[in-house]
C-alpha cells in the first residue's frame, strides 16, 4: 500500500486523556488498571477505566446519542487539538470527502442493558426514551462522529471483536487508494459494559488480577475502555520531521474456532506477514512488536508461535495491556497509539504485569522497555471468529 | 470516483424468495412475488457442534454465500469476504440483556461469543476453510451500501482476488423488536469480480451520489426493502434479474445513494 500520513492523532483511556499522559504512562510503566467497580457489576477482576466519561455532555444537537460510549468518543474527540485537525482537513479536502472508520465490539450496548431493567412491567416493553439507534447499534459511534464534524461522506463501524479498530485503517487506506476518499477519520471506542463483563467471565477469561500477559502464572484478561482516533490523509509535503505513516496492513482469518485461536498462530503469523508484504518490508526491518498480548493462556501462546516462526527471537516485543487492559474494538487503536508513541518518542514501554516470563513462550519479551530507536512498529490484534489484523507504522520518509 | 465490478453469483434468501435462480423470476415481473416467511436453510456446511450454535444470520450468510460461489464457480476457502449487517444476533442480545438484567447474571459462554458482530464471518471461515480477510460492517439502515462499498474498495486495491460481498439481517425478539423492528430475515450475497474484460458476468459502475433511492414496484417486495436494511439490494437484484442494462440508486447514508450502472 502507499503509506498514509497519521497527521493528527488523540487517544483516551484509563491511562489519562489525551497523548502526553499517554506518552508519560507508556513510558514509565504506570498502569490504569483498577479493582472493577463499574456499575453493578460484582466480579472479583480488574478493569482500566476512563476517569470522567459519564460527566462528558454530548452538544445538544446530538442529544440522541447520548450513551457512555458515545460520551466516550466526546471526551476522546475533544483532546489533542484533535477536532481543529478533523476541521481543518475538512476545510482541505471537502465534507464528502473525509470517511470515517470507527472499530467498536460493543457500541452503546449498556443503554439496553439498563432499558431492560425499566422494561414496562404491564407488556414487557422498552422504556420510551431508549433510543437503539444512536446508542445500542454498532454504528452509532462512527454515525456520532460523521454527524459531529458535519461529514457527507462514506462511513461505516467495523466489528471484529478484539480486531475491530486495527481493520479500521487498513478499510481507510482502500478507500482512499480507490479514491473514494481523500482523508479518513480511523480508530475505536469501546467502553465497558455488563455483555462483555459478564461475558469473558463466563469463558473464564477474567484475570481476578490486574492482566499478566506472557507471564507463566497469567490466568486471563483485564478489560479496559478507550477512545482512540487517528485523522490518515497520503503521505504528502505536509509530512513534518515528527510525523508518523501507516506503512502497512495485513489481515486474515483463522478459520479454525469461534473464540480460541488457532493453537499454531497460523491466523496471526498470516496476518503479519500479510503486514510486511502490504508496507514492502521483512521481518528484520520490524524494531518493536506491540503484541496483541491479552494475557490469556491460549492468546499468548498461539501468538507467541507465530512471532517465533516469523521473526525467531530476534525482535524486541511486549504488550501494554498491563497497564491499558484489554480494550476490546478500541484495542487495535489503543496500540497503534502505542507503536506511533514509541517511534516518535524513541522508546519501548515496559511489559507491566509481567512478573516472570512464561519459559514455555520463546519470543523477545521485554520486561524493562527503555528508551532507543523504534523506525518502525507493527501492532497486533486478534479477536473472536478468528479475526486477525496487523498494522505496520514508521517514519513516512523510511517507505520504500 | 467510480467503482466496478463484475457479478459473478448472487444468493438471495428472503421472505418468499429463495434461492436466485426462483427469486430473479419474481423480480424481473416474470413470475409473481408470493410473500412468505423467510426458510432458513439447515447450516449443512458447518461441523454438528457448529451447526447447533448457529444463529439466523450465519444461516443466512452461509446459505447465500455458498450459492453465490458456486454460481460464480468460486472456491469459497479462496476468497476474501466482507460482511454488513445492520446488527449483530438479536436473539443472543436479547437473552444476554435478559440475563444481565436479573438476579442471576450468569450468562452462557456460546451465547456470548455468538454475540460479536463478526460472528457469521468466524463461522463462515470454520465451513469454508477461508483464510483470508473478512470486513465486518455496519452501517444501521446504510449497510448494504457500506458492504458493497468496501467490497469495490478492497477489489479496487487488490484486482486480482475476487470478493464475496454478504449482507443480511434478521428480527430482533421483543422487546428489541419493538425499538427496532425488523420485520423478517433477508440474505443476499454478491460473488465480485474486478471488471476484466475476460470475466463473465453484469459489470457494475458504483458512484456515490445525492438521490433518493429506488424503490420496488411490487408492494410487498417494497415492503421488505424498506423494512430490511439487506434488502435495500432489492432494486439492484431486479435490474439484475432483469437481464437488461440499467441504472439504480440503492439507499446509503442520509440523502446519499449508490448509483450503480449495470451493463449485461
Amino acid at each position: 500500500m502507499r503509506p498514509l500520513l497519521v497527521s493528527a492523532a488523540t487517544i483516551t483511556s484509563c491511562l489519562g486523556r489525551g497523548v502526553e499522559a499517554t506518552r508519560a504512562a507508556l513510558a514509565s510503566g504506570t498502569s490504569g488498571l483498577a479493582p472493577c467497580r463499574f456499575e453493578t457489576a460484582a466480579l472479583e477482576t480488574y478493569v482500566g477505566e476512563i476517569a470522567g466519561v459519564d460527566e462528558t455532555r454530548l452538544p445538544a444537537a446530538l442529544a440522541a446519542f447520548d450513551c457512555r460510549n458515545n460520551r466516550a468518543a466526546e471526551l476522546g474527540l475533544t483532546q489533542d487539538g484533535f477536532d481543529a485537525a478533523v476541521r481543518e482537513a475538512v476545510a482541505r479536502h471537502g465534507p464528502g470527502r473525509v470517511g470515517v472508520f470507527i472499530g467498536t465490539s460493543t457500541a452503546g450496548i449498556l443503554q439496553t442493558e439498563l432499558a431492560y431493567r425499566r422494561r414496562d412491567p404491564a407488556d414487557g416493553s422498552l422504556p420510551r426514551d431508549f433510543d437503539y439507534r444512536h446508542t445500542h447499534n454498532t454504528s452509532s459511534v462512527a454515525q456520532y462522529v460523521r454527524a459531529r464534524f458535519g461529514l457527507s461522506g462514506p462511513c461505516a463501524a467495523i466489528s471484529t471483536a478484539c480486531s475491530s479498530s486495527a481493520k479500521t485503517f487498513a478499510s481507510a487506506s482502500r478507500f482512499i487508494e480507490a479514491g473514494v476518499i481523500d482523508a479518513a477519520i480511523v480508530g475505536g471506542v469501546d467502553t465497558l459494559c455488563l455483555t462483555t463483563l459478564y461475558g469473558f467471565n463466563s469463558l473464564e477469561l477474567l484475570s481476578t488480577r490486574a492482566c499478566r500477559p506472557y507471564d507463566a502464572g497469567r490466568d486471563g484478561i483485564s478489560i479496559g475502555e478507550a477512545a482512540a482516533f487517528f485523522l490518515l490523509e497520503p503521505a504528502t509535503a505536509r509530512a513534518n520531521g515528527d510525523a508518523v505513516a501507516l506503512l502497512g496492513a495485513g489481515e486474515s482469518s483463522d478459520a479454525w474456532h469461534m473464540s480460541a485461536p488457532h493453537p499454531e498462530g497460523r491466523g496471526a503469523r498470516a496476518a503479519m506477514e500479510a503486514a510486511l508484504a502490504s508496507a514492502r518490508l521483512g521481518p528484520s526491518a520490524i524494531d518493536y512488536v506491540n503484541l496483541h498480548g491479552t494475557g490469556t493462556q491460549s492468546n499468548d501462546a498461539a501468538e507467541d508461535k507465530a512471532m517465533v516462526a516469523l521473526f525467531g527471537r530476534t525482535v524486541s516485543c511486549n504488550s501494554t495491556k498491563g497497564m491499558t487492559g484489554h480494550a476490546l474494538g478500541a484495542a487495535g487503536a489503543v496500540e497503534a497509539m502505542a507503536c506511533i508513541l514509541a517511534i516518535r518518542h524513541g522508546f519501548v514501554p515496559p511489559g507491566v504485569g509481567t512478573r516472570e516470563v512464561d519459559p514455555a513462550l520463546k519470543a523477545r519479551y521485554e520486561l524493562a522497555g527503555g528508551r532507543r530507536e523504534v523506525k518502525r512498529a507493527m501492532s497486533n490484534s486478534f479477536g473472536f471468529g478468528g479475526s486477525n489484523c496487523s498494522l505496520v507504522f514508521g517514519r513516512p520518509r523510511e517507505a520504500a | 470516483m467510480s467503482l466496478a465490478a463484475r457479478v459473478r453469483g448472487v444468493g438471495v434468501v428472503g421472505p418468499g424468495l429463495c434461492g436466485w435462480a426462483a427469486a430473479r423470476e419474481a423480480l424481473a415481473g416474470r413470475a409473481p412475488y408470493v410473500p412468505a416467511p423467510t426458510a432458513l436453510p439447515a447450516p449443512q456446511a458447518l461441523p454438528a457442534t457448529e451447526r447447533r450454535r448457529a444463529g439466523k444470520c450465519v444461516k443466512l450468510a452461509l446459505a447465500t454465500g455458498l450459492e453465490a460461489t458456486a454460481a460464480a464457480g468460486l472456491d469459497p476457502a479462496s476468497l476474501a469476504t466482507v460482511f454488513a449487517s445492520s446488527s449483530g444476533d438479536g436473539e443472543n442480545c436479547h437473552a444476554i440483556c435478559e440475563a444481565l438484567a436479573s438476579d442471576d447474571r450468569m450468562i452462557s459462554p456460546t451465547r456470548f461469543h455468538n454475540s460479536v458482530h463478526n460472528a457469521p464471518a468466524g463461522y463462515w471461515s470454520i465451513a469454508t476453510g477461508a483464510t483470508a480477510s473478512a470486513d465486518c460492517i455496519a452501517a444501521f439502515d446504510a449497510s448494504f451500501g457500506a458492504g458493497l462499498l468496501e467490497a469495490l474498495a478492497r477489489l479496487a486495491a487488490e484486482p486480482r482476488d475476487p470478493v464475496l460481498l454478504l449482507a443480511y439481517d434478521a428480527p430482533y425478539p421483543e422487546p428489541l423488536h419493538g425499538a427496532r423492528p425488523i420485520p423478517d430475515a433477508f440474505g443476499v450475497a454478491l460473488a465480485l469480480g474486478a471488471p476484466d474484460e475476460r470475466a463473465q458476468g453484469p459489470l457494475l459502475r458504483v458512484d456515490l451520489v445525492p438521490a433518493r433511492p429506488a424503490t420496488m414496484e411490487t408492494p410487498g417486495l417494497e415492503a421488505l426493502r424498506a423494512g430490511i436494511p439487506a434488502a435495500r439490494s432489492l432494486p439492484l437484484l431486479a435490474l439484475l434479474a432483469s437481464g437488461r442494462a440499467g441504472s439504480v440508486a440503492i439507499a446509503y447514508l442520509d440523502d446519499l445513494a449508490l448509483r450503480i450502472e449495470a451493463s449485461p
